[in-house]
């Protein structure tokens, strides 16, 4: 028994029970492809128009899109439901009589409910973007392999910075759920931050030259900019492992502050009843 | 030395308040009101190693805040706290490894999972030995006859079966001290019978500290030698529940079947608690009125069937011992 076997213990008890919904990844992925092709099309009616110095190809905006649509529930759109859940019952009592650290047994949780719900769409929408699209004859309009082993390997690591980070995010969405008791607040306040400044709506390239610096340093660009235009070359060499050193730098941060943030929340959580 | 410490313990809360209706909410929302909760104010006591201890109060006397400091869970506003030599709240991870917690109002077991996986996650959480965990386990499964719930997810169990196995639970880690939080709330008559044993063995057999809080009155006349009775945030008696009896409640019931209509007996040294027919039920002191005399004089002046003598329901000393106290919720 190692001092990792807790944590390990509830990473894999949480993806064991959270792969079992298999008609809620289908329901997603159906979901996912559908606004793909919406956003794609989008995409395409953008460039007719004429868009002469876009900051990136139709091509690349097409692997953006659909890179976003695979990795969807990477995104931090809301507290761990099931912590929530302990929150609102009084279950929370039993997480404090473990002896874990709270902060890392949440972070497991995390990790492994983003994991579950990311692997079986990732491989559907795969399947379907970067298989049966170009054997249908649509490879135009699929999701092409990285395009040189460089970008391949620099995307596996900013891949493993961007689920890290997620977690990191749900933890503090879950710090904030834990101090206000209910989880409403904190999810509505924090999906349209992560939804705009992570470039999952509009690739941060498009914005304009003053904002643009600043939208790639804040901690939000590694859950899908950062990762996504390595993955077409977009950032390569020197700029993808700057890129990829914030985006784990911005992770420790928040690693931090959410720690120490629950540790107060949680010991001035009142308990009621019982 | 002993093995709980507590001296002095004070926990208030902030509690928001606002006027009623739409009026006051609009208020709230520029001015708030806060109120100061003394949810305990200056507990203390101590408990030796093998103790079992009940510790009950009405609702809102300050138990629950009690076990939640004592296990880790909250932290004091002020005194001090010891278990074996830990700080609770200050040590939580080093400390509740040692110990066991049921709160007989919520689960941690998965809610999904079949019971036997539950045991297992625990085991891998408090790092138990396999050796350890396998005998542990078998142990409690026969103690508490889980063999047939063991496969079962924890969401089809009834509540008796699924306190058992929480109970379980709580144990496989082989804790020196456990906390057990109305454990028999809701259950029926033979699942509390079963939980009383339980207890008692665990307590008696394994040397087990035992603290108990619970509303049902039997749990604490079955096990508890020692009871400690907590009444807005104070400790209003410590020690045997004889002598709670005693102070709270001395008088006893005599219950005479007389031959023929009851008589009305207007004497000084009883009271006429009801009249049934042809039975009343008398209250009388024994400290002032020994029961054989109070029965020689009765069956002297009237013709008898049947008497027998008995003590107030645990129950109704308890209640009176909070209305003396004031320990009643407001």
């Amino acid at each position: 028994m190692s001092a990792l076997t807790p944590y390990l213990t509830v990473f894999t008890g949480r993806l064991e029970v959270t792969l079992q919904y298999r008609a809620a990844a289908f329901a997603g992925f159906i979901t996912q492809c559908w606004f793909g092709v919406i956003r794609i099309l989008i995409f395409a009616a953008f460039y007719a128009g004429g868009a002469h110095n876009a900051p990136m190809t139709l091509a690349n905006a097409i692997t953006y899109t659909w890179l976003g649509q695979a990795f969807l529930a990477f995104l931090p759109w809301n507290a761990d439901p099931d912590v929530t859940e302990m929150v609102r019952s009084g279950a929370i009592a039993y997480e404090r009589v473990r002896p874990v650290d709270t902060y890392a047994w949440w972070y497991m949780r995390a990790l492994a409910w983003s994991v579950a719900r990311v692997l079986p769409r990732a491989a559907l929408m795969v399947a379907f973007a970067s298989v049966l699209l170009p054997l249908v004859g649509l490879g135009e309009w699929g999701l092409p392999p990285p395009p040189t082993l460089a970008a391949a390997g620099l995307f596996a690591l900013s891949a493993v910075g961007m689920v890290l980070l997620s977690a990191a995010i749900t933890l503090i969405i879950n710090v904030l759920m834990t101090a206000m008791l209910t989880d409403r607040g904190p999810n509505t306040l924090v999906a349209p931050i992560v939804n705009l400044f992570s470039g999952a709506i509009v690739p941060l390239a498009f914005f304009p030259d003053a904002v643009r610096p600043w939208l790639r340093a804040q901690p939000i660009a590694g859950l899908v900019d950062i990762p996504f235009s390595i993955y077409f070359g977009g950032l390569s060499g020197w700029a993808a492992a700057g890129a990829i050193a914030l985006q784990f730098g911005w992770t420790a941060v928040l690693i931090l502050i959410g720690r120490a943030w629950l540790e107060r929340s949680l010991r001035r959580l009142v308990v009621q009843g019982g | 030395m002993p093995q709980i410490l507590v001296e002095e313990l004070s926990k208030t809360y902030r509690i928001a308040e606002r006027d009623p209706g739409a009026m006051g909410a609009v208020k709230g929302l520029f001015h708030r009101r806060w109120r100061t909760v003394e949810a305990l104010s200056g507990v203390s006591f101590q408990l030796e190693r093998g103790e079992l201890v009940g510790l009950i109060g009405p609702n809102g006397a300050g138990k629950s805040t009690t076990i939640k400091i004592l296990s880790g869970i909250l932290e004091p506003t002020s005194g001090r706290c010891e278990v074996d030599g830990l700080v609770p709240w200050r040590q939580r991870v080093r400390h509740v490894a040692r110990i066991g917690v049921v709160f007989g109002q919520r689960s941690q077991l998965w809610w999904d999972l079949p019971v036997i996986d539950g045991f297992d996650l625990l085991r891998d959480i408090y790092r138990v030995p396999p050796a350890a965990y396998a005998s542990m386990r078998d142990e409690l499964v026969a103690l508490l006859r889980l063999e047939r719930l063991l496969n079962q997810p924890v969401r089809q169990l009834s509540l008796g079966q699924r306190m058992r196995c929480e109970i379980a639970a709580a144990l496989l880690h082989q804790p020196a001290l456990i906390f057990l939080d109305e454990p028999t709330i809701g259950l029926d008559a033979t699942s509390k019978l079963a939980v009383r044993e339980f207890v008692g063995r665990l307590n008696r057999e394994h040397g087990v500290t035992v603290i108990l809080t619970t509303h049902d009155m039997h749990d604490i006349e079955a096990l508890a030698e020692r009871v400690i009775v907590i009444g807005g945030g104070r400790i209003l008696a410590d020690g045997p529940f004889e002598t709670l009896r005693a102070g709270a409640l001395a008088e006893r019931r005599l219950f005479v079947d007389f031959d023929g209509e009851a008589p009305a007996l207007d004497w000084p040294e009883v009271r006429v608690v009801a009249r049934n027919g042809r039975q009343l039920e008398l209250a009388f002191d024994p400290a002032r009125t020994p029961a054989p005399a109070l029965i020689a004089r009765i069956v002297a002046a009237h013709p008898v069937d049947d008497i027998h003598v008995e003590e107030p329901l645990i129950e109704e000393v308890i209640a009176r011992f909070y209305e003396q106290h004031g320990a009643n919720e407001a």
